[in-house]
């Protein structure tokens, strides 16, 4: 499973694709709906059911196996609301399933077994702040997810058009750490011997192709133009005057 | 892949949203407003060294139709030379793709906090005129307003009265190819409803304010009348100092608030359901509002001779008074004279 810009940069919708009759576009693009949601998933159940690590675990492998095999998608309808309220919906679902009918499967017995980073999801589970809601918190774990995928799109372009340098000041002045050291543009432009006007148009270069990349990531995880419109309204607009 | 904590998380959206101006001779400042495609930005225009309000498009849509919308309205306000009307500056695209056009900064408030500020009635029927009067200039360069509302006039600090956000303006055949519109089906820019065009049966425009022929989405009978109508009820609004829910619950006959008849007749008949009954244009409008501000009888409403005497007793006070107080000096010397 690649969690990278590895999926074709396109304007179409993987929300689209994946219910898809051709396997092969189906694969891809449900290959791309997990990279963006396994994590924000298998948080929100390990916060909400309060499962345990191992429990989560077979849980998020089992309900992205199902999806890959086709059992929840087919009944998403995206104009009665978004895939991730869908997806979140089908995950609580399951589990209530799953409990009632106690047919838990026993680790690893059944599911296939999909290449997530567990380990990493657990270590960033214990960074997250507390959320008012976890609703929010899934909301933001998406946002989270969402920037991750851009930037490594945006990392991948970079490197593959001979401009790894913009990443490389995007990475240090953008995503610098709240406690950790903040270079300045002269500072960044000394230490890379540039001028302090190409530090400047880089980092705009860089901010302005993560800009797209969002909107790319974002277009494809929403099946309509509509749809689309209103979550980048959501995410890149401003709070309501 | 680096894990991004919430600090970065918040530092990404909000550069997200800030507009990419680089490139460009604006800076941003800060965010006034937000549209239904779009936000308007304040921003520094760094060679002339003064304030800009810039309005910017959300996302770079992938058929450029949307942009290409933006631009019709910047052209449309180009057209538009007048006082009552924000003057546009420069557009274009940003960085990121985003189409843009700036203009004027008008410091000030809207209509809708105007009204909540207390002014008296001549005030307020003083501004229905000035708002009539860029409306009547627009109409006379072929071009409808059709979102008339009181978010949408800006009353200036200086008094200046500005009609605001022509994002879903009709230009009419003979003006289009001027503003860039396609020569197919009506023409609209309709920005504020993301729509590539407007084709008959489609809604535009602010239930409460919008004509009932806009309402029923039949754009071909739209017309000037539309304006009337929107404009009557912001008279509506100005006086009864209450929301669009009062506006409708005051439907089919007008206000319902304790208003003087011939301004209720005036709002009636700018509302009237049927345009063919309303005023024709808004000067006319403008014109019956003028006249009941000088104590004249209005077109509207058609007086009692009660109300007559009433209205001409009104705007010849002093006259009446003296006369009359002639003739009963003249009627108590006739009296005296004969003892």
């Amino acid at each position: 499973m690649s969690e990278s810009g590895s999926f074709p940069i396109t304007r179409h919708s993987i929300v689209v694709a994946a219910q898809s009759s051709d396997p092969v576009e189906r694969s891809r693009a449900i290959e791309a709906v997990t990279a963006a949601y396994w994590k924000p998933m298998y948080k929100y159940i390990r916060m909400k059911w309060g499962m345990a690590r191992e429990d989560a675990q077979d849980f998020t492998q089992e309900f992205f196996t199902r999806l890959m095999q086709k059992e929840f998608l087919e009944a998403y309808d995206p104009s009665k609301g978004r895939l991730r309220t869908f997806l979140r919906t089908c995950a609580d679902r399951l589990y209530l399933n799953q409990s009632r009918d106690a047919q838990r499967l026993k680790r690893s017995g059944g599911a296939a077994h999909l290449p997530l980073d567990f380990d990493e999801a657990e270590r960033e589970l214990a960074k997250v702040a507390a959320a008012e809601s976890l609703e929010e918190y899934f909301e933001k774990e998406w946002v989270r997810s969402l920037f991750s995928l851009a930037l490594e799109r945006l990392r991948a372009q970079c490197e593959s058009s001979g401009k790894a340098i913009h990443f490389t000041l995007f990475e240090r002045y953008d995503l610098a750490e709240e406690d950790g050291p903040k270079p300045s543009y002269a500072e960044l432009a000394g230490e890379f011997r540039l001028a302090v006007t190409d530090v400047t148009n880089y980092l705009a270069f860089a901010r302005r192709e993560f800009r797209r990349a969002v909107l790319n990531q974002l277009r494809e995880m929403t099946a309509s133009e509509e749809e689309f419109r209103r979550e980048a309204q959501a995410l890149l607009g401003v709070d309501p005057a | 892949m680096k894990w991004l904590s919430d600090y970065i998380v918040d530092r990404l959206q909000t550069s997200l949203q800030l507009p990419d101006f680089s490139g460009t001779r604006y800076r941003a400042l800060r965010h006034l407003a937000r549209g239904g495609m779009g936000t308007v930005w304040l921003a520094e225009d760094t060679i002339l060294n003064r304030q800009v309000a810039v309005k910017i498009l959300d996302p770079a849509d992938d058929s450029g139709e949307l942009a290409s919308r933006l631009l019709r309205e910047a052209r449309v306000l180009a057209r538009l030379e007048h006082p009552g009307i924000v003057p546009v500056h420069d557009a274009g695209t940003l960085g990121d793709g985003r189409a843009f056009y700036c203009m004027k900064y008008v410091e000030g408030q809207t209509l809708d906090q105007y009204v909540g500020s207390g002014s008296s009635l001549p005030e307020r029927l003083n501004l229905v005129q000035r708002i009539a009067e860029p409306l009547a200039f627009a109409h006379s360069r072929g071009i409808l307003h059709r979102d008339l509302k009181p978010e949408n006039i800006m009353i200036g600090s200086f008094g200046e009265v500005l009609v605001m956000d022509w994002g879903v303006a009709k230009v009419k055949e003979g003006v289009r190819s001027a503003v860039g519109t396609e020569a197919q089906g009506d023409s609209s820019s309709n920005l504020a409803n993301g729509l590539p065009g407007t084709a008959h049966g489609r809604i535009l425009g602010t239930p409460g304010y919008m004509s009932p022929e806009q309402a029923r989405g039949d754009i071909d009978s739209i017309d000037e009348r539309a304006d009337v109508f929107s404009l009557g009820a912001i008279l509506a609004f100005m006086l009864t100092g209450g929301g669009t829910e009062e506006l409708d619950r005051s439907r089919p006959s007008g206000p319902s608030q304790p208003l003087p008849r011939p301004l209720k007749a005036v709002c009636a008949k700018a509302m009237a359901p049927d345009p063919t009954t309303r005023y024709g244009s808004v000067q006319d409008l403008s014109s019956d509002v003028a006249k009941y501000l000088e104590g004249l009888p209005v077109v509207a409403y058609r007086e009692s001779i009660f109300e007559r005497a009433g209205r001409l007793f009104a705007r010849h006070r002093v006259a009446v008074v003296l006369v009359s107080a002639y003739l009963l000096m003249r009627l108590l010397f006739i009296l005296f004279s004969r003892l």
